[in-house]
């Protein structure tokens, strides 16, 4: 293990001393090319823009578990004792708005998505460096309304701001926090539009589209759908401010407006918004795995379409949130059928995940600890998705703690153990400093159970028919729920790990050297940390994606 | 890495710089597409729900003024046209004039609405505070409101087109920008426009003309 940690990539000068105060590689990195906030906060370079990213999703990441845990707290006992009912409406819904939209969504693309793709296609930043600032810029807009609207006392109509009760009858700040999505996707927009554009006209010589790294296949995939979705969200909440400022009722049904139409235009976002955070996931597993199986991937152009897939049906499986709203059966039993079909995607991949690992040379590092937690959360979230797909069985379910279990399962258990994996992948490559290989693991095994410890009773309790969004519950629940709010203390102390042994090695970590992985792809072949313009000289790529050499090493 | 003429930093040459741009403002015009398409799918919905009380209060609104502000747009479109083709052929003092003209012809729309917003104020047709007498019937505010909400957001377009073509007209004639070696500005941002124009092209039919 540890020769592979040390690493042997071409820095020469890399594992001198124990301690090095800064390497050659650092000296003229990305890192060191201006120091002044200005150099920062008026920067253009994709890769300082992603640092930004990177702290300022961890900051809404913790504003967010905050929340979530003042709930657990509070549903530790059957009696509401912690919040008011109307503090846990509230608790709920701003952990919803600000995990959706200020982690998960941004968290991957706009931290490794921005750092990684002009790297691993060899390119000197993004299509539109001046665009990708402004995004940074407007996520922060977005991100200030979010937090007046926390001082200011909250919003309470979860984050799904249904009609009528966002429009007519909600108390809390809710024009505020629309405001705060609204602006939010202007910077989604124009991340996806970035990347779309990028990926299509800066690929080095050789960088064929067969060629191309499966983050990147996931992130063009992820960026159609930011970029598809994103403005009918823009358009539902600009009607909702509408009739909530000036009473211009699209959705009141005193006017014979539809309140159902709301759920329609909301969900034909907010299901795709569910690929959005997924699929940048799988984009980092396809890397992690590949990397730690020392194997070509098995069937890449599968993954890469089911990627594609996974993006286009997933635009048309949006009403099975909406299976006991009173619509149509016809319409029910086509999105059932739908949301099945979209299942197969994702199957594909889990499968070809498993088959590039078979016969792999396997090394535990941590990357490879977060994608096989990622994968058996994801396969637990995905399959007991498939329940909810269904017509008949959603009915029971609906609306309990099975579809809050089910969908934390793919967003935390996957998402953000994906997030995870990657920070610990790329952190050498972003800070040029390795990182203590024994408490990376320790993480991802505390994150693995610690997860599974919180959510897994609430699938029981969801069965048992404990609806979500109630704090006041049955005591013959207690016991699940005493059983969750503990694993979220796990869950949450294994969060903050990270903190200590990654800021930790930046300063007295051993230099990583370019490849400490030993992995394929460009962004392993500049220096860590790369230089301020990534490539000396375009490279030009002669060699297949994933080129690991099977039979060399065979008998090992 | 250095600026060589025009190309900026990620860039190699001037083609592939321009490709870019193109694409990267059609990606945006498709958002704008799904923007309207909440609002257009909303119309479509309720004119199926409320079909004869729609048709009814679609006759009240001044087809007339909709249909000299129709001209008024897809003329516009045709002096952004013309601006392009003078950029690409160099001459920067023709593109800033017809720029200007577009403009001005985008003001033009601008104003006739606002003097059709004006109309139906008074006729107690405008959702707003003090302009709905007429407007008790459930599903003829309802289609009042979606109106306001279409060709209002419509507006604001239009007006931040007429800015930004005002804009370029005004770097082309301080020689800030220069013709024809960035007539791409031009032809992105004619883009724009032309699909603010598209979009009234569906928004006419879908509230004027389902009578």
């Amino acid at each position: 293990m540890s020769e592979t940690v040390t690493g042997r990539g071409g820095s020469e000068e890399a594992s001198r001393e124990e301690t090095v105060n800064e390497t050659q590689s650092e000296r003229v990195s990305y890192l060191r090319a201006g120091h002044t906030l200005r150099s920062w906060f008026f920067t253009t370079d994709h890769k300082r823009i992603a640092l930004l990213y990177l702290i300022s999703v961890t900051f809404f990441f913790f504003i967010g578990g905050m929340a979530a845990g003042l709930m657990r707290t509070d549903l530790l006992t059957p009696q509401g004792d912690v919040l008011s009912n109307e503090g846990y409406n509230r608790a709920f819904t701003l952990h919803g708005v600000i995990m959706v939209w200020f982690f998960l969504i941004p968290s991957i693309p706009n931290v490794f998505g921005n750092f990684l793709i002009p790297l691993m296609i060899g390119a000197r930043d993004l299509a539109f460096p001046r665009l990708n600032l402004l995004s940074w810029y407007i996520y922060w807009i977005g991100g200030l309304f979010t937090l007046w609207v926390l001082l200011a006392g909250g919003v309470d109509t979860g984050w799904t701001f249904y009609t009528p009760l966002s429009s007519m009858f909600a108390n809390g700040n809710v024009v505020m926090a629309a405001a705060a999505v609204f602006v939010v996707g202007f910077s989604s927009i124009l991340t996806g539009l970035n990347f779309i554009v990028t990926i299509h006209t800066l690929r080095a010589p050789g960088m064929t589209w067969g060629r191309l790294p499966l983050f990147v296949w996931s992130h063009y995939a992820t960026s159609v759908i930011l970029v598809l979705a994103t403005p009918v969200l823009t358009v539902t909440l600009a009607l909702i401010v509408a009739e909530r400022l000036f009473g211009l009722g699209i959705f009141d049904p005193a006017l014979g407006g539809d309140p159902l139409l709301y759920q329609h235009l909301f969900w034909f976002y907010s299901h795709p918004a569910v690929y959005i955070m997924v699929l940048p996931a799988m984009a980092v597993v396809s890397e992690l795995v590949a990397a730690a199986a020392r194997k070509p991937v098995f069937g890449y152009w599968f993954i890469v379409f089911s990627s594609l897939g996974i993006a286009a049906v997933g635009f048309l499986v949006w009403a099975h949130h909406m299976f006991v709203s009173g619509m149509s059966m016809y319409v029910g039993a086509v999105f059932s059928f739908l949301s099945l079909v979209v299942a197969v995607p994702s199957g594909i991949k889990v499968y070809n995940w498993t088959a590039t690992l078979w016969k792999g040379h396997i090394s535990l590092d941590p990357p490879f600890l977060f994608a096989m937690g990622f994968i058996g959360l994801f396969v637990v979230g995905g399959l007991t998705g498939l329940i909810l797909a269904m017509l008949a069985l959603d009915v029971h379910v609906h609306d309990t703690y099975f579809v809050v279990a089910h969908f934390h399962y793919i967003m935390v258990g996957g998402t953000v153990s994906a997030f995870f994996g990657a920070l610990h992948f790329w952190w050498p490559k972003m800070t040029g400093r390795m990182f203590s290989i024994g408490w990376g693991r320790l993480t991802a095994l505390f994150i693995f159970f610690g997860f599974n410890m919180t959510f897994f009773p609430q699938f029981i309790l969801g069965y048992l028919g404990m609806p979500r969004r109630y704090h006041v519950y049955d005591p013959q629940f207690q016991v699940l729920h005493v059983l969750s709010s503990a694993g979220s203390t796990i869950l949450g102390f294994a969060y903050l790990f990270p903190f200590a042994y990654l800021l930790y090695a930046l300063r007295y970590g051993k230099p990583s050297g370019d490849n400490p992985w030993e992995a394929t792809g460009l962004e392993w072949t500049v220096p860590s940390p790369p230089p301020k313009h990534n490539f000396d000289e375009i490279p030009v790529v002669t060699r297949e994606p994933y080129d690991y050499e099977v039979e060399k090493e065979g008998g090992a | 890495m250095t600026r060589s003429g025009l190309v900026e930093e990620p860039f190699s040459d001037p083609e592939q710089q321009r490709r870019a741009a193109l694409f990267g403002m059609t990606i945006f015009l498709a958002t704008e597409i799904l923007l309207f398409g909440g609002i257009f799918a909303a119309l479509i919905f309720y004119q199926a729900a409320h079909r004869e009380i729609f048709v009814e209060t679609s006759r009240e609104l001044h087809i007339w003024i909709a249909t000299g502000n129709t001209v008024v747009l897809l003329t516009s479109s045709l002096f952004a046209a013309l601006a392009v083709a003078a950029a690409k052929a160099g001459n920067g003092k023709a593109t800033g004039w017809l720029l200007g003209v577009t403009a001005a012809l985008g003001l033009a729309f601008l104003g006739l609405k606002g003097w059709e917003y004006a109309l139906e104020y008074g006729e107690g047709l405008l959702p707003l505070a003090g302009g709905d007498a007429k407007l008790g019937e459930p599903g003829k505010r309802l289609f009042m409101d979606l109106y306001l909400m279409a060709t209002g957001l419509h507006a604001v377009h239009v007006t931040i087109g007429v800015c930004l073509l005002l804009f370029i007209a005004a770097r082309i004639a301080t020689r800030a920008t220069r013709m024809p070696e960035q007539a791409t500005t031009i032809e992105v941002s004619t883009l724009y426009w032309h699909l603010i124009d598209v979009i009234w092209v569906f928004l006419f039919p879908a509230l004027y003309l389902v009578r």
